[in-house]
Parts: C-alpha cells; structure tokens; sequence
C-alpha cells in the first residue's frame, strides 16, 4: 500500500516537471536515429523486417539516457531536504526505494512502449517473428531496470546529481564491456574462467540472448538478481545515511 | 504521552546531543530554546525516528522509537526546520498524497485535505504547484501536511521562521487554538514566542537541557525579576545612598534620562524589594511618576544559561 503512495507520487511528480517528456523525445529520437542510421543500424541496408538494427543499441542508448533519468531519485530528496518529510511519515526505508524504483521503471517502460512505430514499420515490411518481438521487448526492459537500479543506488550515494549521473554512467559501461568486440577479442587472451566470470556478469550475453528470442531462466534470473542486488543496496545506502 | 529518555547523537566526534530528558503530557506546549547548533533539531529528528540515536529512547503515546519507528510516526504530525515540500506538485496533490500515506482513503482523503485547508487558511493556492508559493505559504503548507490526520503529538521545528509579523502571529494563533487536545513541542529562538504560546519551556545548550520549566520559573532565574525601576521629578545623593541602605537590595543603578531621575533598584538574589521601596518613597513623601516591578527577562536569562557553557 505505502508502496503503491509513494510509486503514484513519483510518476506523478515526474510527469508534472518537463524533464519527463524532454527524456521521453530525447530517447525516442536516439533509438530511432541509431536504428536507421548509416554505419549503427543500417536498417534500411539490411533489406529484412527485423528488428535487430532497433535492439542492438539499446545498451549504448541506456547508457547515456537512464543514469540520467535515475541521477534525481535520491540526490533531489536529500538536496531539498524533502527525505525529512518522506521518511517521517510511515513509510518505510525499503517501501520508499521499492516504490521509487517501480515508478521510474514504469516510466522505462513507458519510454520504451512509446517505440511503437518501428513494431509497425517491420510489420508492414515484411512478416517477423512476434515472439523474437516479445522476448527482445522484455530483454530491453529488464535491462533498463537493471541499468536503473544501479542509477538509483548512485543517487542516493550524493546529494548532487551530476557526481551521481557519472557515478552511475561509469558502473554501468564496466557492466557493459563486452558490448564493444574490441574487449570482447580482448577477453580470448585471459584464462577462460576469468573471461566465461566477466562474460557471465556482464549485460551483453544475457540481452544477446534474450534478443534472439531465447527466454531462458539463468538470463531472466540474472537480471532480476541485478536488480534486487542494487536495490537493496540502495536500502543500505539510505539507512545508513540516516545514521550518519 | 511524549517521554524523552536520555538521548545522545554523536556525529563522529561531534556531541550534537548528550543526553537529553524531559517528559511532556497533553495540553503542554514545550518550547526548545537554545542557540544554534545546540542540538534541538537534532533532538526532534531523533524523536520523529528520522535519525536514530547514539544511545538512548524516546517514547511517543507509549511507542518505543527504536523498536516501533512506524508507530511512532503514524501519532506524529512534524514540521521539519524550512519546510520542505515537493516543488513540483500542486499543494492539493501534495497534501492528497499526505493524506493517503497517513492511511486514509477514498472519501476521507478530500475530507481530510479540506479540513486542513481551513485550518491552515491555504485554499486560494491549492492549486498552485508549490515552487511558485512565498515563503509564508510554504511554511503552511507544510504545517497542514502536519496536521493531516489530526494527529495528538505535534513536532515543529521554528515554526515561525523567516515568516513576516502578521504570519507568526497567524502560525502562533492555529497552535494555541490546538493545545488543549495536543502534545505540542516548538523549537525557536525567539523568545517572546516563548511568553506567547508556551506553557513550558527547555533551555538546551551544547546538546545538554540546562533549565527546564514555565516561562514564568524561567524569567525568575533573571536578575532583573523583582527589580524596581522609578522614575522621580528630583533625587539627591542621599536619598539615593538611603535607598540603596534597604532591606534586600543589591544595588541603585541611575539609568540615563535628562528631565526627570530614573532609576533602578536591583534585588539581591531572590529578595522581595517592592513593598521596601514603597514604603520608603511614602515615608519620604516622595511621589514617583513611574514605579515598575520588573518581571523578569527571558533574554537575559537565556544569554547567561547559554553563554557560561562557552
């Protein structure tokens, strides 16, 4: 119930400033230009109603645009003073970061719904798969949850957004390594434990899978144990804060 | 209702707080003197179960803060020190959102928003969003959100601060309309608050409780209380040593005027000089424009318990 307040505060509050819809056209317009474009997506080039070219930036998109999204969940509160209030009232520490994470989740998702069109375009091109569509949608939107949970862990590290945005932005890219094939060459050249352990933890394989279309437990399961991971940090960060 | 048992914070090195007690029961209002830094916000932020103490309780309507923290919450109304408040909502939104966290819902909600509404005199900016709202409407605003679920202790932190004449006086009115059914504990540095609305009063200095008692008990710790200030058409030198020769008094002070001899009788520690001087002036058949027992300074009383610490 408290989470559900807080959940319906955050959404609320963040649709009533306009950083929520300047994000909103900033993404959609990256995730188009990157599907498109010459030399990332190649959409048009590839001749195939797939859509590959649209998922296969994701992570790179997420990476600039959710520790951004995420930079305010804490940092704000703390900076303005309004955690007093928040964390005054009955709410809980655990029920505040749970809720606050589903709301801006939820607004990830709403982002990512919003990509709509190109569904339709491939749709009119040609005859793709749906579950491939399905599976890949899901993948995206555990990975921006996941990119997300570190933001909001970040954020509530420090009172100011811009050290948290950095912060978030640089844990992120080392889980994100392995989405540049210069690293991944790289990795051939370690002992295979070592490079199978960095492969294993990192965003690429999971979503790679998930985007062929392939919903397999350990993928799934990796991302929500992500998530509880860095959400449940979030809950250490805060209560000790209050402490301090 | 509101039990404070020992409390310490420590900030690493810091002694924000080093012990502090006191009890206070329904129809008090209990003002939290003390300069700044001496530990009051701290204090309240321990009892709101917003930071938990070094060492040391406190219990709120019988609800423990350290094993209880929810509890202890849903009984309290707190105002914090500057009013935060979601900048980006609508006051109503904002106080909906209140509403509901503190448990009540579908129709409740609104009834309850529109009380607080009254109370608080807000409506003509419910639907403001609260960043475009002058200071004396933040501070209500976050007063009303208190008062949402009508709760029996209050805890207001310089609830009158930075607010124009006429606002603390309307904030200092809505508390004392409300003490009778209500715990209320206000910190401030002004003192003449003090003498308005409280009925009690902790003097709190370097995270200790020096002095704690009525405004009244208070003021007889000064050294003025009791003292006789007179105004005279004329005074000489002896009529002034005789004066001093009195029962009970510590010494004469001439004070500076020019057409008339003011003057002010000082008692020593605890004497009753009035009737004294009183019946000396008689005797002496001297009439006095002006004869005044002083009361006693909260100002003064405050700057010596909080200054000998240093």
């Amino acid at each position: 119930m408290q989470i559900k307040n807080v959940f319906k505060r955050e959404l609320y509050a963040y649709f009533s400033t306009p950083v929520a819809y300047i994000f909103l056209v900033f993404f959609l317009i990256m995730t188009g230009w990157f599907t498109f474009a010459e030399g990332w997506g190649n959409f048009y080039e590839k001749r195939q109603a797939h859509l590959d070219p649209f998922f296969n930036f994701h992570n790179l998109t997420y990476l600039i645009f959710i520790p951004a999204v995420a930079m305010r969940a804490w940092s704000e509160e703390r900076r303005s003073g309004t955690v007093q209030l928040l964390l005054t009232l009955p709410i809980t520490v655990p029920q505040a970061v749970i809720g606050k994470f589903l709301a801006y989740w939820i607004f990830l998702g709403i982002a990512l719904l919003l990509t709509f069109p190109i569904v339709i375009t491939v749709f009119y091109l040609g005859d793709p798969d749906v579950g491939v569509i399905i599976s890949s949608y899901l993948g995206s939107f555990l990975l921006a949850g996941t990119f997300l949970s570190i933001g909001c862990f970040t954020s509530a590290l420090t009172k100011n957004q811009v050290i948290s945005f950095i912060l978030s932005m640089a844990i992120c890219l080392l889980f994100s390594l392995t989405e540049f094939s210069m690293i991944r060459s790289y990795l051939n050249s370690l002992p295979v434990s070592l490079a199978d352990a960095i492969t294993a933890l990192s965003f690429f394989e999971h979503f790679n899978a998930l985007k062929k279309g392939l919903i397999s437990f350990v993928d799934v399961f990796y991302f929500v144990a992500m998530m509880v991971f860095w959400v449940y940090s979030t809950i250490v960060v805060i209560e000790s804060k209050k402490s301090a | 209702m509101v039990e404070v048992d020992n409390l310490v914070k420590h900030y690493g090195p810091i002694r924000a707080v080093n012990g502090v007690s006191f009890s206070v029961s329904k129809g008090e209002v209990l003002g939290f003197l003390g300069p700044n830094g001496a530990g009051k916000s701290t204090t309240m932020k321990m009892i709101t179960c917003f930071l938990p103490p070094t060492s040391g309780t406190a219990r709120v309507k019988g609800h423990d803060i350290l094993t209880d923290p929810v509890k202890v919450r849903e009984q309290l109304g707190y105002l914090p020190e500057s009013a935060p408040l979601y900048e980006e909502m609508t006051v109503e939104k904002f106080l909906r959102f209140i509403a509901q966290v503190r448990g009540c819902s579908g129709a409740e909600v609104g009834k309850s928003v529109d009380r607080v509404f009254e109370t608080t005199q807000i409506h003509k900016v419910a639907h403001q969003p609260i960043h475009t709202l002058s200071k004396g409407f933040r501070q209500r605003v976050c007063f009303a959100q208190a008062l949402l679920h009508d709760p029996e202790v209050l805890i207001l932190d310089e609830p009158t601060d930075g607010l124009d004449p006429n606002q603390k006086q309307a904030v200092r009115d809505l508390i004392s309309s409300m003490k009778d059914e209500k715990v209320i504990i206000l910190s401030t540095h002004i003192l003449e608050e003090v003498d308005a609305i409280c009925t009690r009063a902790i003097i709190i200095s370097e995270g200790l409780v020096k002095v704690d008692g009525t405004p009244e008990e208070l003021r007889r710790k000064s050294s003025y209380f009791g003292a006789v200030s007179l105004k005279l058409p004329k005074a000489d030198r002896g009529f002034l040593d005789q004066l001093g020769q009195l029962n009970g008094i510590d010494k004469v002070e001439r004070l500076p005027s020019e057409e008339v001899v003011s003057i002010r009788c000082m008692p020593q520690s605890g004497k009753e000089i009035a009737t004294g001087v009183f019946d000396f002036l008689k005797d002496k058949g001297v009439s006095a424009t002006e004869f005044h027992v002083d009361e006693g300074r909260l100002d003064e009383v405050f700057r010596t318990i909080t200054r000998t610490v240093k």
